[in-house]
């Protein structure tokens, strides 16, 4: 690795300069774009979460080994392994040349990265379930969705849910990127405000990212605790 | 047990009707909730340009095949580069996080009431800054390249593996630690025997699994100009050259494979 020291130490000084440029954070001078940023990656989050979700819980039942048929098991590997493969940013790149410019593109993005992510996790905690329960639901003489509902789904649903919404919550911070090469959100202003060098607005985008990041993370913990 | 009366027969239901309907409200405003983004979202789509989408993916899609493969002599470059961007920022990432983990572990820290807060904030703040944000303010730093890539995946997996480590030393087994302190240990020995022997399968799992996401973060960490194969990728896209986009895409793929055989090999070997 090449380190041009001469251009550390210059950087040095100015990033003293670039430190001092973030304080104080200006909240107010461009208000209107920040909320207008937050709220669309919160729609981000929100949707790509809830369709993720609902798309990986057939991917992810497929790629359950005890579960699945071997080709279905297969299958749905190979479609959590290709979404899983690809960061959501460059996803958002093709999504933004296939779909447009705006937060449909950012949206689907998220999706894809949701179902690979929340499929895995699915699949592995179906595999690591306790077979008795389930085999003591099938001899009472339970259908297949009957069998779904009551010994497979009440073991993986509190896990689940946690983990939604820790998805939900990466699914908010990607969200602060795919801006960045046009899929909406909070990222196409940070971005702006990075290239105007207002870095005093860059960092009161960056506190409320943190700030909502914080409180997703707090309130996790008591949700989970109340499913339980 | 909740039960249903129906006509002479009793009917097991699984959840008594009060909650019930506390469940179906759940879903009712969730349903709710779901629709409106949605409606704003939709609201901000050009759905003209949606629809024309198949054929824009087929035109695409036409445009990158065969992947230029006499580009591959000029990407050796770039993915050694990934690797090492990965690879020096993950060490750099465990290098800070292990003091933070301790001073943020509700039974290692000093002072729950100053210290514990301080480390959880330098955890969240690391974790909620996208490694493309870092590199982003780091590239304006010290300029473009590798070395803004290395501190930006360095300073995003801090937070990532503190909270992991700090989880870790708080589910230890306290006894191992108080027969430790009963022999009459002093506080440092008390770390290097009584906790961390029990959480260094956890550190080094951590470690590696940490290593293949950096891996997957630093192939596109060149979109801003912080080195690695996504500063290929970058020109390859804005110069419309396809075929060496598919390319990338493959060595992108082939790279995280690779990598998460890897891991998943160490860690196998670890636990």
């Amino acid at each position: 690795m090449e380190v041009n020291w001469v251009r550390v130490a210059e950087g040095t000084l100015r990033s003293k300069r670039f430190i001092m440029a973030f304080f104080p954070p200006d909240f107010i001078s461009r208000w209107d774009s920040i909320v207008d940023g937050i709220l669309e990656s919160i729609w981000m989050a929100v949707t790509s979460t809830v369709i993720g979700i609902m798309l990986s819980i057939p991917v992810g039942l497929g790629a359950a080994r005890n579960l699945a048929y071997k080709p279905v098991y297969y299958a749905c590997r190979g479609i959590l392994a290709i979404s899983r493969t690809f960061p959501e940013i460059i996803l958002a790149i093709f999504f933004v040349k296939l779909f447009g410019f705006g937060p449909f593109a950012g949206f689907l993005a998220l999706s894809v990265g949701t179902i690979g992510f929340y499929g895995k996790l699915l699949a592995e905690d179906i595999e690591a379930m306790d077979p008795v329960q389930a085999e003591a639901v099938k001899s009472v003489g339970a259908g297949w969705l009957q069998w779904l509902n009551y010994s497979i789904q009440p073991q993986v649903m509190p896990r689940m849910i946690g983990l939604g919404i820790y998805r939900l919550d990466i699914n908010f911070r990607e969200s602060s990127v795919v801006g960045i090469v046009g899929g909406g959100g909070i990222g196409a202003t940070l971005l702006t405000s990075f290239d105007r060098y207002e870095f005093d607005s860059a960092a009161a985008i960056l506190l409320i990212i943190i700030g909502i990041v914080m409180v997703l993370e707090y309130s996790s913990g008591y949700i989970r605790k109340w499913v339980q | 047990m909740p039960v249903v009366q129906l006509a002479d027969s009793k009917v097991w239901q699984r959840r008594t009707s009060r909650k019930q309907f506390a469940v179906w409200f759940g879903w009712l405003i969730g349903v709710a909730i779901f629709s409106y983004c949605w409606q704003l979202i939709s609201n901000k789509t050009i759905w003209e340009f949606v629809s024309d989408a198949p054929e824009q993916a087929a035109d695409m899609a036409s445009r990158m095949v065969p992947p230029k493969w006499s580009y591959m002599d000029t990407l050796w470059a770039p993915i050694w580069d990934t690797i090492n961007i990965a690879t020096l920022g993950t060490v750099i990432a465990i290098t800070i996080a292990v003091p933070v983990a301790f001073l943020a572990a509700r039974n290692t820290t000093p002072s729950a009431k100053f210290v514990r807060p301080v480390a959880l904030f330098i955890i969240v703040s690391s974790r909620s800054i996208n490694s493309l944000i870092w590199a982003l303010m780091l590239v304006t730093l010290i300029g473009p390249g590798v070395l803004a890539g290395v501190v930006a995946i360095g300073l995003r997996s801090i937070g990532f593996c503190a909270k992991l480590l700090y989880e870790a030393i708080e589910e230890i087994d306290a006894n191992q630690e108080e027969a430790v302190i009963a022999t009459g240990a002093s506080r440092g020995q008390q770390l290097i025997y009584g906790i961390v022997p029990q959480i260094m399968p956890a550190f080094a799992g951590i470690s590696v699994f940490r290593w293949d996401i950096n891996i997957r973060e630093s192939t596109v960490l060149g979109l801003v100009g912080a080195g690695g194969i996504g500063l290929q990728l970058d020109a390859s896209i804005s110069t419309l050259t396809w075929t060496q986009v598919s390319l990338i895409l493959l060595v992108i793929l082939a790279t995280v494979i690779v990598s998460e055989w890897v891991s998943a090999k160490i860690r196998h070997s670890i636990i």
